[in-house]
């Protein structure tokens, strides 16, 4: 038999060609037919489980699902008739007939996949009603809260969390009626390997999995005359909140954040930016003395907390390769209680410190015992991500558009081109290679885009010449992608020296907290998240100072506060420690 | 009866010899079968301690267990009495039957007794429909059973009602 190059079918009276092992669905997309959807996600494996997306095959006269059914020499395709939009719409109602009705009062109302497919189908009453399940809510975890009411089923957060992060905490538990996507024994997350990353969340086509939402305490400290409330916002914030507000992937947006945020009525907007850049100068010290002295390489990046989990359940034995360096955000905060109170005299126990993340995982590590105060307070008191950000905006009724540019304040505010990049796959091994380079030679490094270790894939390898040595690093996001280099690091194959890891897909850019995907885009897209990481990159090459090192607020902290890099009072602040978890992970 | 539920070094030594098969996830159910053969029921401890030895994710250990009616997660008592509840035994009648075990023992269904001697629980289709309705206790059958025989069939193993 032949083999044939290209398949020629028509879909609703339109000829197309596509590659054999097309699906249906995608040469529907490629004609410009988007065929509804609700369990199919482009980047997970096909499961074909929900049945909206049947389309009629004209010869054979009989239906299929289009995301799973290849296409087929000579196929004529209908998608859209009024049988078919008959019984997407029976399918859809039998999907609201065990689901709550309470899309008014939801958290997504506005932005659901099941409720933009019950109106475009033109669900318009409920004609069944019958025994709907009843599950408890989740709300063990500080990051991501569970309602398996909401659960369509549809077995994303399932395929997420095994297929893209290696994790395989949530599969489907029980059977029939009882059916519910559930961590092992259908415990709660918090007794399970659960590691926060928040990639459920961003996959969920509903309020099934949802970050655990602090906005009512943020607005309760806000109003609180006695309280000082500083908010700090990291790196890729900037290049995603504006999708809140219309504005394309990729917009920064910077000194509008900045405007309502001072709107919103902070008394301090700082830059997680300055966290990063020390943690450059930390952690490049680190690796430096670590190169010098040959121990514990490779030295593996710490700033990703969902790593950081994903390390302490599954990968405890690589604790002593970690940078102990806090992330920039716990950095930050701690200067921000400890260093500003004091230069400002507040009381910080009166301060109210607030982080603006793209992350989930965030909120987790901001309640770890290692990130508190002598008085028992997290460093940080609130992490919120950019979505609740948006949807905080808009509740207080900012025409986010409409403002003007503002800037940072001080002192915690100026940052250089090396902390904007942290927020994408890549940034921090960039950014801590411009130190790196001159603090090993002492020359000015002149050209410093580092396109080696740039770009979007999951798992990239570059050897860097640093003073006549040659360093090996390995670049990975997405956990399934860091399995595999850890699998290269056993094999022993060669000397690593650096190994970044981030937990989410593209880097912070991609992170569990990022607005949910705007239209013809998705979660997980390489075109987004490459757009979002674009625009770090320009606010990066348009910075006077691109070198953390040349950060003015950062040798001024030196001067008079910290001290030396690694010295001991940047230990006592900057430095943390990690635990095996007692749950060990199967990996 | 037995409440150390630690797996035996047999157990333990055909699981390890599952890890190192080519796919030892499709060696899933037979673990489990295995295990709950000699306990009688698959524990937290046990399913934990299959998913660690195999090599399999707790939550897809958990997930594959729960989906099986087969799969049972307390134990059962001493006796216990299956009850056929497929389509057959159905319409003869079997409801009633079941009912009248949970009634004459006070217990509800998998739930064990408090002296741990009777369990009930029901099953889809035995084959045995010419039967119907059936009731199988350990590897006797009773055929044709109606709600009457109940009380009978329960002295045969030493149980005698309260009242």
């Amino acid at each position: 038999m032949i083999k044939q190059d290209r398949i020629s079918l028509t879909i609703d009276g339109f000829k197309v060609d596509v590659a054999p092992g097309t699906t249906v669905m995608q040469a529907a997309d490629r004609v410009g037919v988007h065929i509804p959807r609700l369990c199919y996600h482009p980047k997970l494996s096909i499961l074909g489980a929900c049945r909206i997306c049947i389309v009629e095959l004209k010869k054979e006269g009989r239906m299929v699902a289009s995301c799973s059914y290849p296409v087929e020499e000579g196929m004529v395709v209908v998608t859209s008739s009024p049988k078919l939009r008959r019984y997407r719409r029976d399918i859809v109602e039998l999907i609201l007939d065990n689901h709550p009705k309470d899309c008014q009062t939801c958290v997504r109302d506005g932005n659901c996949e099941l409720q933009n497919a019950a109106y475009s189908l033109g669900v318009r009453e409920r004609l069944f009603e019958g025994e709907r399940k009843s599950f408890a809510r989740d709300e063990s975890s500080p990051s991501i809260q569970r309602d398996p009411e909401k659960c369509i089923l549809c077995g994303r957060c399932v395929r997420v969390c095994d297929e893209v992060q290696g994790v395989t905490n949530l599969w489907q538990q029980f059977r029939g009626f009882e059916s519910v996507a559930a961590p092992a024994h259908n415990n709660e997350i918090k007794h399970s390997v659960c590691i926060h990353c928040g990639q459920c969340v961003n996959v969920c086509p509903t309020a099934s999995i949802v970050e655990k939402n602090t906005t009512d305490e943020l607005f309760e400290a806000l109003a609180d005359p006695e309280m000082t409330v500083v908010v700090q916002t990291a790196p890729s914030i900037r290049a995603a909140l504006g999708e809140g507000f219309g504005y394309s992937p990729g917009t920064p947006v910077t000194g509008k954040m900045v405007t309502a945020l001072n709107l919103m009525g902070f008394d301090a907007v700082f830059d997680t930016n300055l966290g990063a850049d020390l943690t450059i100068i930390e952690e490049s010290e680190e690796f430096l003395n670590r190169l010098e002295s040959g121990d514990d390489l490779p030295l593996i990046t710490s700033c990703s907390p969902g790593w950081i989990s994903f390390m302490e359940t599954f990968y405890p034995h690589l604790i002593p390769y970690a940078s102990t360096c806090k992330s920039p955000m716990s950095m930050l905060s701690s200067l921000i209680k400890t260093y500003y109170a004091e230069t400002r005299e507040i009381d910080p126990e009166k301060i109210y410190s607030v982080a603006v993340m793209p992350c989930t995982a965030k909120k987790f590590e901001a309640a770890r015992d290692e990130h508190k105060t002598d008085w028992g307070a997290p460093y940080t008191d609130n992490v919120i991500t950019t979505r609740e950000l948006i949807w905080m905006c808009k509740c207080m009724g900012i025409n986010f558009r409409r403002l003007p540019d503002s800037q940072f304040d001080s002192p915690l505010g100026v940052s250089t081109g090396g902390g904007d990049i942290f927020g994408t796959t890549g940034g921090v091994t960039e950014a801590a290679l411009r130190t790196a380079y001159e603090k090993i030679t002492g020359e000015t490094l002149d050209e410093l885009d580092f396109m080696a270790v740039r770009g979007v894939e999951g798992l990239r390898e570059a050897t860097i010449e640093l003073a006549g040595r040659e360093i090996n690093i390995g670049v990975a996001n997405g956990l399934q992608n860091a399995k595999e280099l850890f699998d290269r690091l056993s094999a022993g194959e060669k000397q690593y020296h650096l190994l970044e890891i981030m937990a989410c897909p593209g880097g912070c850019v991609g992170g569990g907290g990022q607005p949910y995907p705007p239209e013809d885009t998705f979660s997980l897209d390489p075109e987004l998240v490459k757009s979002r990481a674009k625009a770090l990159y320009s606010i990066d090459s348009n910075k006077k100072l691109r070198k953390s090192h040349e950060n003015p607020a950062i040798q001024e902290l030196y001067t008079y506060y910290l001290g030396e890099p690694n010295g001991e009072r940047s230990h006592q602040l900057l430095h943390t420690c990690y635990k095996p978890n007692k749950r060990r992970g199967i990996r | 009866m037995n409440r150390d539920y630690s797996l035996s070094s047999e157990i333990v030594q055909s699981l390890q010899d599952f890890s190192e098969k080519n796919r030892p996830e499709s060696y899933l159910i037979p673990a489990l079968q295995m295990v709950q053969e000699s306990y009688g029921f698959l524990s937290r401890e046990h399913l934990d301690e299959v998913a660690l030895l195999l090599r399999v994710p707790y939550a897809k250990v958990t997930g594959v267990a729960s989906f099986y009616h087969f799969f049972n997660f307390k134990p059962s008592g001493e006796n216990e009495i299956v009850i056929c509840t497929g389509t057959a035994c159905h319409v003869r009648g079997a409801g009633a039957v079941l009912d009248r075990f949970l009634e004459e023992l006070q217990v509800k269904l998998e739930q064990p007794t408090e002296d741990g001697r009777f369990s009930v629980t029901d099953a889809r289709c035995v084959g045995a429909c010419a039967q119907a309705p059936v009731v199988i206790i350990g590897e006797k059958v009773y055929s044709k059973v109606t709600p009457d025989d109940v009380p009978e069939i329960l002295s045969e193993y030493g149980f005698e009602a309260d009242s």
